[in-house]
């Protein structure tokens, strides 16, 4: 599924992600944690496409091709989807309408064209699986959105667009327990055998929800631990400090 | 887009020309040359003595060199253009942009000035539509034509919304504009096309000094577009247009204008179009209404504030208005509402967008007078910057007298930045697309007032422009 090989990546000269390895099957859920600074947020960007890093070595191999050159829009029709930590607000924009360009544009190709009308029911039908409110469709992306709402938004275009590999970036950062756990639940039910999620969190809370088969743990670039879900609890006892 | 213009200019466009600079003399042989009744001259020549008492506006929020007038050619005939034989002898530069901004081969041959086969029969499309407008009877014509046939109308109307001494350039255009058009809806008449598609189909010269005259009888309507999506060469620099509207009672009148002048060298601005025009309409009638949409993507220069003075009791006024701002351009632009009648309306709605090193201003005013009771007016000025390097600048004016008024005026400044763009590409969109999408969400509530036809030109026009400015 993905297979990261010793990448090199940096931002204005400074390297953040320095010989990072990692390697994901199918249907697997891993989890990278660590303390602020390690680089966390960087590799979400990093293999999403983010222009303003750029990649000095190394490969991201995903559904068997390398697609460090790739623009961040290839990488999403192979079906890699990045979960934001902070999603940015698109004024004048209508849900509805961007939905219907981020279908089209990853899932056309494959299940050939779909017109606007066609799309509302499966629209309609994915919004009530995800227990969305029906007034998303017509508010603008993402504006005036509050931190839950924006999360949940990006649940539901991961449901729409059933990707591949799913990166969850800092999902849980500034929910209260019981969006995180809505949040949680609602990634659970998109789990399937064949699709693979990497979770990026600071904290266990969440992962006693998603229940990852993987713990790594990365501080200043690398991964410097990797262990099971027991892993999640010791860092939660100790903190990170053991391993800077 | 092309740096280098050599198709655009060296195109030899014959002429019939007098000798360059200003003087009495000057606007007595444009008006000879025009064959035109003495009161126009007398209008021209009132005009010319007002400009030579006059000086150059200095208020705006623009800097350029100052404009030897002593050096430009007032009176052009313009005789047949050479024609090209096919899309082939054309700038492929200026091709790609067509393509990118969807507009139909026929078309792209009209505006290169390329033979149209016999399929595309622009001719009698055109007369068809003369022909649908006469039935209707409604008058679009010429200035000069209209100079001929409706004297008295023009004698009655030509200055009596843009007075001749209301600034410089209006002054100027008054003494010596070459042409333009005349528009005229009778009583109760629904103008029964949208005159932007007439003009689609009928190539017509933008002169430097252009005149513009509509009037909406009682009960009328009509929409007029000018200008085109696609990039404008002139080998004047300077234009100063006035256009003039009139709407009486229960009349409306729908003006929108896609402006997209060649604005000069991105780096360094050299060689732009300056365009200093005067927009005002009079809702003199009862109910009446005048609606002004702008799309400004072009010139290296542009001072223009298309304005309503509200007289009729309850008339309407608004303004709608994209200027973005590109490379080296500046733009001062926005709009005034005068209200003068009782219960009338205004809206204003600017979006601003300036990228590069460029400079945008909105500069707007809001006047209630004192016999305007519960007059309402509405302003919402969005700006938006791309980089670091640009400019926005907000200049409301709000004067009011009647204590019964109600004004609003709201104003933002966002950042078009890399993450909304990462973020629409990372769910599949292009890196055009998601320009595309983020100008179109800022602009909507202008868009959705342009004609049909245009909005969608209108939209990919913007998104080129900022192609290769973002990021």
């Amino acid at each position: 599924m993905l297979f990261i090989d010793k990448l090199t990546a940096e931002i204005e000269g400074k390297t953040i992600l320095k010989d990072f390895s990692l390697n994901i099957l199918p249907g697997e859920v891993h989890a990278v944690m660590g303390p602020n600074g390690a680089g966390k947020s960087t590799l979400a960007k990093v293999l999403a496409g983010h222009p303003s890093y750029t990649t000095s070595s190394g490969a991201i191999w995903f559904q068997g091709q390398n697609i460090v050159e790739m623009d961040p829009e290839e990488r999403a029709k192979l079906g890699l989807f990045l979960s934001f930590q902070y999603p940015p607000e698109i004024p004048g924009v209508t849900n509805a309408d961007f939905l219907y360009a981020a279908y089209a544009a990853c899932k056309g190709p494959l299940k050939g064209p779909l017109s606007k009308e066609g799309f509302e029911p499966l629209l309609e039908r994915t919004m009530q699986r995800m227990r969305v409110k029906p007034e998303f469709k017509m508010r603008n992306l993402n504006e005036g959105f509050s931190g839950g709402e924006k999360k949940k938004n990006e649940l539901l275009q991961m449901a729409l667009l059933e990707p591949k590999l799913t990166i969850l970036d800092e999902i849980d950062s500034g929910l209260d327990i019981d969006a995180m756990k809505d949040v949680a639940n609602g990634v659970k039910a998109l789990l399937t055998e064949d699709r693979s999620v990497l979770i990026i969190t600071h904290y266990q809370r969440l992962l006693t929800y998603l229940e990852p088969d993987y713990i790594h743990v990365m501080v200043d670039g690398c991964i410097v631990k990797t262990g099971t879900a027991n892993l999640a609890q010791e860092l939660e006892e100790q903190g990170y400090h053991v391993y800077s | 887009m092309t740096t280098d213009y050599k198709y655009g200019f060296t195109t030899e466009i014959e002429t019939e020309s007098i000798p360059k600079g200003l003087s009495e003399e000057t606007v007595r042989l444009i008006s000879e040359r025009k064959e035109e009744p003495p009161f126009l001259l007398e209008f021209r020549l009132k005009a010319f003595e007002k400009w030579k008492s006059m000086t150059l506006p200095t208020w705006a929020n623009l800097s350029f060199p100052p404009i030897d007038y002593q050096d430009i050619c007032y009176y052009s005939a313009p005789k047949k253009k050479q024609q090209l034989s096919s899309l082939k002898d054309v700038d492929p530069e200026l091709l790609k942009t067509f393509e990118r901004l969807g507009i139909p081969v026929d078309e792209q041959k009209k505006l290169t000035n390329v033979a149209i086969d016999v399929v595309f029969d622009s001719v009698s499309l055109g007369t068809t539509f003369q022909k649908e407008l006469e039935k209707a009877g409604v008058v679009l014509c010429s200035m000069g034509e209209a100079v001929k046939r409706y004297p008295e109308m023009l004698e009655k109307y030509l200055g009596s919304v843009v007075p001749i001494g209301d600034n410089y350039y209006t002054a100027l255009n008054s003494a010596v504009f070459s042409d333009g058009s005349f528009v005229y809806v009778p009583k109760g008449v629904r103008c029964p096309i949208e005159l932007s598609t007439y003009f689609r189909i009928n190539d017509r010269e933008t002169g430097q000094f252009e005149r513009t005259l509509i009037i909406a009888e009682e009960g009328s309507y009509v929409s007029y577009l000018e200008g085109c999506t696609a990039p404008a060469f002139d080998k004047n620099q300077l234009h100063a247009a006035v256009v003039e509207l009139i709407a009486l009672d229960f009349a409306e009148i729908k003006y929108s204008t896609v402006q997209n002048w060649y604005a000069g060298d991105p780096k360094t601005g050299k060689g732009g179009i300056y365009n200093f025009v005067t927009k005002r309409g009079r809702c003199q009638g009862f109910r009446s209404k005048i609606c002004w949409t702008q799309v400004e993507a072009g010139a290296a220069i542009t001072w223009k504030y298309p304005s309503c003075i509200l007289q009729g009791d309850e008339s309407t006024g608004e303004f709608y208005s994209v200027a973005l701002t590109s490379g080296h351009m500046q733009a001062d632009t926005g709009t005034k509402m005068i209200h003068l009648g009782k219960k009338t309306k205004s809206t204003i709605v600017s979006k601003g967008i300036s990228a590069d090193e460029s400079h945008n201003s909105y500069r707007g005013l809001v006047k209630v007078a004192l016999k305007a009771h519960a007059a309402r007016s509405y302003t919402q000025c969005d700006s938006m910057l791309v980089g670091n390097s640009c400019s926005a600048n907000t200049f409301p004016y709000i004067e009011v007298a009647n204590p019964s008024a109600q004004v609003e005026h709201e104003a933002s400044t966002s950042k078009m930045n890399e993450e909304m763009l990462f973020y629409l590409q990372s769910r599949g969109l292009s890196r055009e697309d998601a320009i595309n999408c983020v100008v179109s969400g800022f602009c909507k509530d202008v868009f959705q007032k342009l004609p049909l036809e245009f909005a969608a030109e209108a939209q990919k026009l913007l998104a080129l422009k900022l192609e290769n400015s973002v990021g």
